[in-house]
């Protein structure tokens, strides 16, 4: 069988997959009855419909003509990969070396994810917006997050 | 005059200084995120909720709702002078906008964008304030099952304005109910989806979700197309004021787009978007003077109502959100997630308990107007030069606020990670052309809904039949129902999907 939308497909695959998961998950909590609905109930009913609206949308990708088969296109792998590593980086080193070293890294590593990087404009933005984070979060909304490393304060 | 005294109380509650400068504050982001394309108040809302934690709920509601419209503004500003929509709801705007602009008329297209604007923005304020109270009674009278069928009314009619297949949009819906699960069962206390992680007891952040989704998950999508080249326009911005000729030609499209703006805004899912989208239909569809230009070309009409429509649809939208707690739309969802966090309990109540809060916010709306009006006639010209602001600066400083504010949620770095979590799945439904909006809301109402569907079946016996046989919830259901049939209707498919076209 040919699939008419690979959007439509993968998107359709995932809504089942995760209903499935949602309502298989919810069988381990008790389901209670009608009168008196358990935690389990309403997942369970909210995770079949949508793997049923999942399986719609499946089988009109395989049904439904397109005009160019709706293709997902390349995964930008870079910028994606790039940002969630640099974010999950600055959530671990933010508690441990502070905003003054966390923050330029997340910076410089975040600024590699587009095409054009050039170590001038990451300076610029490094300065700038680390001085600002400073002075709008922990100078203005006297938020608590760690400025200099834990090994430096103590 | 009730209506009077409230507002008084509310003018009150807004001339505080320090709720005028949120307001302003509130005012001028929301028109340079306008202004920036791939920016808008979603984005926005959801970088900046973990800062509101330092602020007082009067003023912090007051400046995220001057965020909203301060973006219908500057949205606009782009729309007319380089052609880019800043803000979905401008992109009829850009029409005849721009074409007005190219034959040198951009200022009477500013002007009567933002004089039209104005004039909804005073008359969907007095909307609100006229019709909350009346709502908020009706509110009262609702039980478990009128909220359920309300909560389905409301979602349903979320997505069927969306653009895309509807049964996507739907699916999107429930899987933003699924991960709304993810918590501790408020009925029975059992813990649900936590695979023993204590931070996932207390559910998804909310914020971590938004961010996740709209803020990083969008900024991978810019960053996988080809660096756009900007058209950037030139030609100055001479001789502000329209003429009088012009006046006479956009009032009319200023009343007529007002009206039809508030009445879509108080529809779930309607707002701006749909607003300025109607509205440009209706002004192309009623006669003008003989011999004005034609649409497309820089017909002043087809500015003026969209614009005036948008604003007024994105000012009476507050009245789902302020009466009965359920947000018409993803910036309303956040504007819930807000008043949340400031331990506020979104609903009909809040008119009792916080009246400070209730009327301050709808008077700092027509105050906020007036700022935006005074702010952006005269400071076209600084926004143009923003838009010279390449991405390679902009997206490190969203990277960086999302990053900060994710964390400093909970002062942990469990939120950060989640956040980037939800990057990847932000992106994926970027790529599998997912509207991600819809799930956004489905993840605020879901505990509500649970909780309200659970409670109704306890008080009918285990009956679902409640839903059908009580009179208002039954309305509600048919009314959602009647939504989904009109849409599946072929002749309203293609229109609406002819609407939406010009969107991408």
């Amino acid at each position: 069988m040919k699939i008419k939308s690979q959007k439509d497909f993968w998107s359709g695959l995932l809504f089942v997959a995760v209903g499935l998961g949602f309502a298989w998950g919810a069988t381990n909590y008790s389901f209670g009855s009608s009168a008196r609905p358990g935690p389990g109930y309403f997942p369970f009913g909210l995770g079949l419909l949508m793997a049923v609206l999942g399986g719609m949308v499946l089988f009109k990708a395989l049904v439904v003509e397109t005009d160019d088969g709706e293709p997902v296109g390349r995964w930008a792998f870079k910028p994606l990969l790039v940002i969630m590593a640099s974010v999950a980086l600055f959530g671990f080193l933010l508690p441990r070396l502070g905003l003054a070293v966390s923050l330029p890294i997340l910076i410089v590593m975040c600024s590699l994810a587009g095409d054009e990087f050039h170590w001038k404009d990451a300076v610029i933005s490094v300065v700038v917006l680390t001085v600002g984070s400073w002075a709008v979060f922990i100078k203005g909304l006297s938020l608590v997050i760690p400025l200099w490393p834990k090994f430096i304060t103590g | 005059m009730d209506l009077l005294n409230n507002l008084g109380l509310g003018f009150q509650t807004a001339f505080t200084l320090t709720n005028l400068l949120y307001a302003f504050g509130g005012a001028v982001l929301g028109t340079l995120i306008g202004v920036l394309p791939g920016l808008g108040p979603v984005t926005t809302i959801a970088m900046l909720l973990p800062s509101i934690y330092a602020l007082d709920a009067t003023p912090a509601l007051i400046m995220l709702a001057g965020i909203y419209y301060g973006a219908q503004y500057g949205g606009s500003t782009t729309a007319i002078l380089i052609n880019v929509p800043g803000e979905s709801s401008s992109v009829v705007t850009a029409l005849d906008g721009y074409q007005m602009a190219r034959k040198g008329r951009a200022g009477a297209a500013l002007a009567a964008a933002g004089l039209g604007s104005f004039f909804a923005g005073c008359v969907g304020t007095i909307i609100i304030a006229a019709f909350a109270p009346p709502l908020t009674e009706l509110a009262f009278k609702f039980g478990p099952a009128e909220y359920f069928s309300l909560m389905v009314l409301g979602l349903i009619g979320a997505v069927v304005l969306a653009s895309g297949s509807l049964v996507k949009a739907i699916a999107m819906i429930l899987m933003g109910l699924l991960l709304g699960q993810i918590n501790t069962d408020v009925i029975s206390g059992v813990p649900r989806y936590s695979f023993d992680i204590p931070e996932l007891t207390d559910g998804i952040g909310f914020v971590a979700i938004a961010m996740g989704i709209f803020g990083f998950g969008e900024i991978v999508a810019n960053l996988s197309r080809p660096s756009e080249h900007r058209e950037v326009f030139t030609k100055s911005v001479s001789g502000l004021w329209p003429t009088a000729q012009d006046f006479k030609d956009a009032f009319p499209a200023v009343l007529r787009g007002t009206s039809l703006g508030s009445i879509l805004g108080v529809l779930p899912g309607g707002g701006a978007l749909l607003a300025s989208f109607a509205a440009y239909t209706l002004e192309k569809k009623s006669k003008g003077r003989p011999g004005e230009v034609p649409f497309g070309q820089g017909n002043i009409r087809g500015v003026a109502g969209p614009e005036s429509a948008n604003n007024a649809g994105a000012q009476t939208s507050f009245i789902p959100m302020l009466t009965l707690g359920i947000p018409p739309n993803a910036v309303m969802a956040l504007m819930v997630g807000a008043m949340t966090i400031k331990g506020i309990q979104p609903g009909p109540q809040v008119m009792t308990s916080n009246p400070q809060l209730f009327w301050g916010l709808i008077a700092s709306m027509w105050i906020g107007n007036l700022m935006l009006v005074i702010l952006n006639l005269p400071l076209i010209g600084i926004w143009i030069k923003l838009l010279t602001v390449p991405y390679r600066f902009l997206f490190p400083a969203i990277v960086v606020f999302c990053s900060i504010g994710s964390y400093s949620l909970n002062n942990s770095a469990f939120d950060v990670y989640m956040t980037a979590a939800f990057t990847l799945l932000g992106y994926a439904f970027f790529k599998l052309g997912c509207e991600p909006a819809p799930l956004l809301l489905g993840f605020i109402l879901g505990p509500m809904m649970e909780e309200n569907l659970r409670r109704a079946l306890l008080l009918s016996r285990g009956d679902w039949t409640t839903f059908a046989t009580r009179p208002l919830s039954a309305g509600l259901l048919v009314a959602a129902l009647l939504m989904i049939v009109v849409v599946m209707l072929p002749s309203i498919k293609a229109k609406r999907q002819e609407a939406f076209k010009e969107e991408d």
